[in-house]
């Protein structure tokens, strides 16, 4: 039951794509289906009431045993509204994929590489998608809630 | 071009700047593929100081959490030590006592200072004026000192507490900041002399790493780097947190996006944030310096050892940390560098499920590529300055 | 001929001694000192012998042992015979070029002329001129046989801007030249004995023109590009080590002293005293004996010379530790479309001023 303008316009814009949209502490978040990301963020940037130009953050979370297993979590900002949102597109274990946002927002690029980085979540459509924290060679994805935390990782020579 | 020119048997050259390498202070790896002295194509390898903080702060309780915040961006902690407790007195919906924001006004201030000095120190030396570095460390060391003082560290200030702050400001403070304060302007006009009019620095910084604002936003640029784009955006300005909508001061903005502007924008904040830290001084109330809120906060050794309560509270919040409410919030700080955000999400547990940090130099990090191409190879220096890529927060 | 023969050796003893004994220990001392004044430091103080610290003047002496002990080092790949060759060829014109530079005046002594300088030639300029582009070899060399990106970077960019401001500065002298109508460096120096014909009076843009080049064919900031620790990690020498590197680090600081030399006898008066003849100094001395004024009078005369040498090292020191260097094409730019436009409107000018 939020008055939010963000999220109204957005639950009446993509009806069947927006699962739920709350507002706590102030944060107003839409949590969304991952299949309609690209068309919801190409929305909130180019919308004239809207105009989210800053795509701020780019995080994913890991709720180990609920299914969907991951939330990619976008934090936008509205240079001229002043605003914030909060947009979480679930990932489900099975399908860990979610289409890439680059080519709304170039910043997203790096962000987008460290989640795949260190979630192993596969963001389609990214120009370059590698490791970017990580060496070329690291098994596993360490921020996984199931990744051990003392894992010890076999030590690799120099790559060329 | 001519065809014995084209003709010539040319190959590009590919340099490793870094890991280790005078230019990259912040161990990071610039792979450089050289036409000649000219850029064709660079690659940015982070990484190097990468300690898991995320996968840390899951593994601890929420105060653990702090120290590890000093050690993001080490130049200015006490922001990142400011910004942490903001965020998690969100998640708690508390707000500290004024005077309690008062001083972390004036700590961030003081932080964002260092942050300057050091930055511009940096970039000067860089491009060869040794002098005007050790100036501006001078300077710094200064206001190190006064934080030395009020919190017994440096570098590593852990000084800050969920709804308080370890300790109140200590006798004298404000006089020694006016004299620390009257020596740093001082230095801050000799470096203007030594730098802002010297052809060969704005023949260095000028023109150089340019980003247009539209560009500059889409590439999620904040703090003094987008300021100097022209964007007047200032989370001390925009989303006023603390006790900033009292204070007086202005955003200074740029007009090109370069790196000259970029240095000026610094500067220029330097004084304002003096400007803020002598309002706070002189506007500063008495009161506490910690919300009386047993559940949030570490009792102090008096009471641990004469009340039960406060011995029972300092059991509890020593054995299973402190307990948020369940939810997540998203909370930004305007750091040195740009927008710091924290974005943590609670099941009401002791320890975070997730504590996520936005680090401002990111994304200014990853548009060296697009700053950089076609550029000479001497224009990394000025510019990877000015970006101010700080390992412990780009890393993590 | 064997007073010939003795008179040169001992000049060359005491050039030599003065140079490679004095000054290029001391520079590194001073440089020390020198940016600890300006910036606010105590600087070099700490090597002591029995406790004994006379204000960090051991620190040459330390800094010898700990070059003379370090491991020699040739990288793999590197050419070794010209990895090797380079530092000589870098050392060698530096104390060479000292030779035509005269360090006093013409006397008599017990009925025998002294003139002090090692080298009385008539084409004293164009020799330093050859030993200085030579030097360049040493550069391109060490940073080619090194096997080293940063190496080969660093001596293109010395091989494009020494050859680039040689020709400035070819340019700049020529007007000098014009003036004073001889290359023989002492003939230069006799005229100078008039206060209002020093060449800062005759030349100042030559002057100005003269010293910008003449750093920046030294590689000094702001013109440091190819050793630019900031780019190139050091340049054509990062691959040097022990007592190779020092060779360069000592043709660096003699290239100062040489520097200012030739700026002293040519722009500030060589041996002179402002307003003090050869004549009146001898006869200031007279009641020394013949012999005695004499001595005196070549005292007085090489005392004055080196301290202008000295003043024209510090100033060099404050330059380095005041600007922050340029880019590589900026420096190339200032070379070819600044200084040598000004230079040949420098000779312009004196020819016209000369005809008139």
């Amino acid at each position: 039951m939020s008055t939010n303008v963000t999220l109204d316009k957005l639950s009446r814009q993509f009806p069947r794509s927006v699962v739920e949209t709350h507002t706590h502490r102030g944060d107003a978040t839409a949590i969304v289906r991952k299949d309609e990301i690209l068309a919801i963020c190409r929305f909130l940037r180019d919308d004239p009431e809207l105009a989210y130009d800053f795509m701020m953050d780019l995080t994913a979370v890991d709720y180990l045993g609920k299914e969907p297993r991951f939330e990619v979590v976008y934090h936008l900002y509205s240079l001229s509204k002043n605003q914030r949102v909060r947009i979480k597109a679930r990932v489900p274990e099975a399908d860990c994929t979610i289409d890439s946002i680059v080519s709304i927002w170039v910043a997203a690029d790096w962000f987008e590489r460290e989640v795949f980085d260190l979630y192993g979540i596969i963001f389609n459509g990214h120009p370059n998608l590698k490791r970017l924290l990580l060496y070329e060679g690291f098994e596993g994805h360490p921020l996984r809630k199931d990744y051990p935390l003392k894992k010890r990782q076999p030590l690799i020579g120099p790559l060329n | 071009m001519t065809d014995s020119a084209k003709n010539l048997h040319t190959e590009q050259m590919v340099i490793n700047m870094g890991p280790s390498h005078p230019v990259t202070h912040g161990t990071v790896k610039f792979t450089v593929t050289l036409d000649g002295e000219t850029i064709d194509d660079l690659k940015v390898d982070i990484g190097y100081l990468h300690r898991g903080f995320e996968k840390m702060c899951e593994n601890g309780t929420w105060e653990q959490v702090m120290p590890y915040t000093d050690r993001l961006n080490y130049v200015s902690p006490l922001i990142n030590n400011v910004g942490y407790a903001l965020a998690v007195e969100k998640l708690f919906g508390v707000q500290a006592p004024e005077r309690c924001q008062y001083i972390r006004v004036i700590i961030s201030e003081m932080a964002r200072i260092c942050d300057h000095f050091t930055n511009i120190a940096a970039g000067a030396m860089e491009v060869g004026a040794m002098t005007v570095f050790l100036y501006f460390v001078e300077a710094r060391d200064l206001l190190w000192d006064l934080l030395e003082e009020l919190c017994g560290a440096r570098v590593t200030a852990n000084y800050v507490r969920f709804g308080g702050v370890k300790n109140d400001l200590p006798e004298g403070f404000g006089a020694k900041t006016a004299q620390a304060f009257e020596t740093c302007r001082k230095l801050w006009v000799d470096v203007d002399k030594l730098l802002t009019k010297n052809r060969i620095f704005i023949d260095r910084m000028r023109d150089v790493g340019t980003m247009p604002a539209q560009e500059a936003i889409a590439h999620g640029f904040t703090g003094p780097c987008l300021r100097a784009s022209g964007v007047p955006y200032d989370v001390r300005k925009a989303q006023p947190y603390l006790v900033y909508d009292q204070m007086d001061f202005e955003v200074p903005v740029g007009e090109t996006g370069d790196n000259f502007d970029r240095y000026l924008v610094r500067m220029e904040e330097i004084n304002q944030s003096m400007r803020i830290v002598e309002q706070a001084l002189a506007r500063i109330p008495r009161g506490p310096i910690n919300l009386d809120m047993p559940a949030l906060r570490w009792q102090s050794k008096d009471d641990t050892y004469n009340r039960i309560e406060a011995l029972i509270f300092h059991f509890k919040t020593v054995t299973e940390g402190v307990k948020p409410p369940a939810g997540e919030i998203y909370s930004a700080v305007e750091g040195a560098n740009g927008e710091l955000g924290f974005y943590l999400v609670s099941d009401g547990s002791g320890k975070p499920v997730k504590c996520r940090v936005r680090p401002p130099c990111f994304p200014l990090t990853a548009a060296m590529p697009r700053m950089m191409r076609g550029r000479l190879i001497a224009d990394i220096v000025p510019t990877f300055d000015m970006i101010n890529m700080i390992g412990g927060e780009c890393d993590r | 001929m064997i007073a010939d023969l003795t008179e040169t050796i001992v000049k060359i003893l005491f050039i030599f001694s003065i140079n490679v004994g004095f000054y290029a220990p001391i520079l590194g001392w001073v440089e020390r000192k020198q940016s600890a004044l300006m910036q606010d430091r105590v600087g070099a103080n700490r090597a002591n012998i029995f406790n004994f610290k006379i204000i960090g003047l051991f620190h040459p002496i330390a800094d010898a042992v700990k070059v003379l002990t370090k491991e020699d080092f040739i990288p793999e790949g590197a050419d070794k015979f010209f990895h090797t060759l380079a530092p000589f060829l870098s050392l060698t014109p530096a104390i060479v070029t000292f030779a035509v530079i005269p360090f006093g005046g013409a006397y008599e002594l017990w009925g025998h002329p002294v003139k002090l300088v090692i080298a009385d030639l008539n084409v004293g300029m164009l020799f330093i001129f050859a030993f200085a582009s030579l030097s360049t070899y040493g550069v391109v060399l060490g940073g080619w046989s090194s096997n080293n990106n940063w190496s080969l970077l660093g001596g293109l960019r010395a091989s494009a801007q020494m050859l680039s401001y040689e020709v400035a500065m070819g340019l700049t002298l020529i007007g000098v030249f014009m003036v004073y109508g001889s290359l023989r460096l002492t003939d230069i120096g006799m005229i100078q004995e008039n206060f209002f014909r020093w060449g800062i009076f005759m030349q100042p843009l030559g002057f100005v023109l003269f010293f910008t080049c003449a750093i920046a064919e030294n590689k000094r900031a702001p013109f440091d590009q190819p050793e630019a620790e900031s780019e190139l990690v050091a340049g054509y020498f990062t691959e040097y080590s022990s007592m190779k590197f020092v060779m360069f680090w000592m043709g660096e600081f003699l290239e100062i002293v040489t520097i200012s030399g030739i700026v002293t006898t040519l722009f500030f008066g060589a041996w002179h005293l402002p307003f003090v003849t050869d004549q009146m100094l001898v006869s200031f001395f007279a009641g020394a004996g013949p012999n005695g004024a004499a001595l005196l009078a070549m005292l007085v005369n090489v005392v004055v010379f080196f301290a202008k040498v000295s003043f024209f090292i510090w100033l060099m020191m404050t330059i380095r530790w005041t600007l922050p260097r340029f880019r590589y094409d900026q420096v190339m730019r200032l070379g070819w479309k600044m200084l040598l436009p000004l230079a040949l409107i420098n000779i312009f000018i004196t020819g016209i001023v000369l005809l008139v």
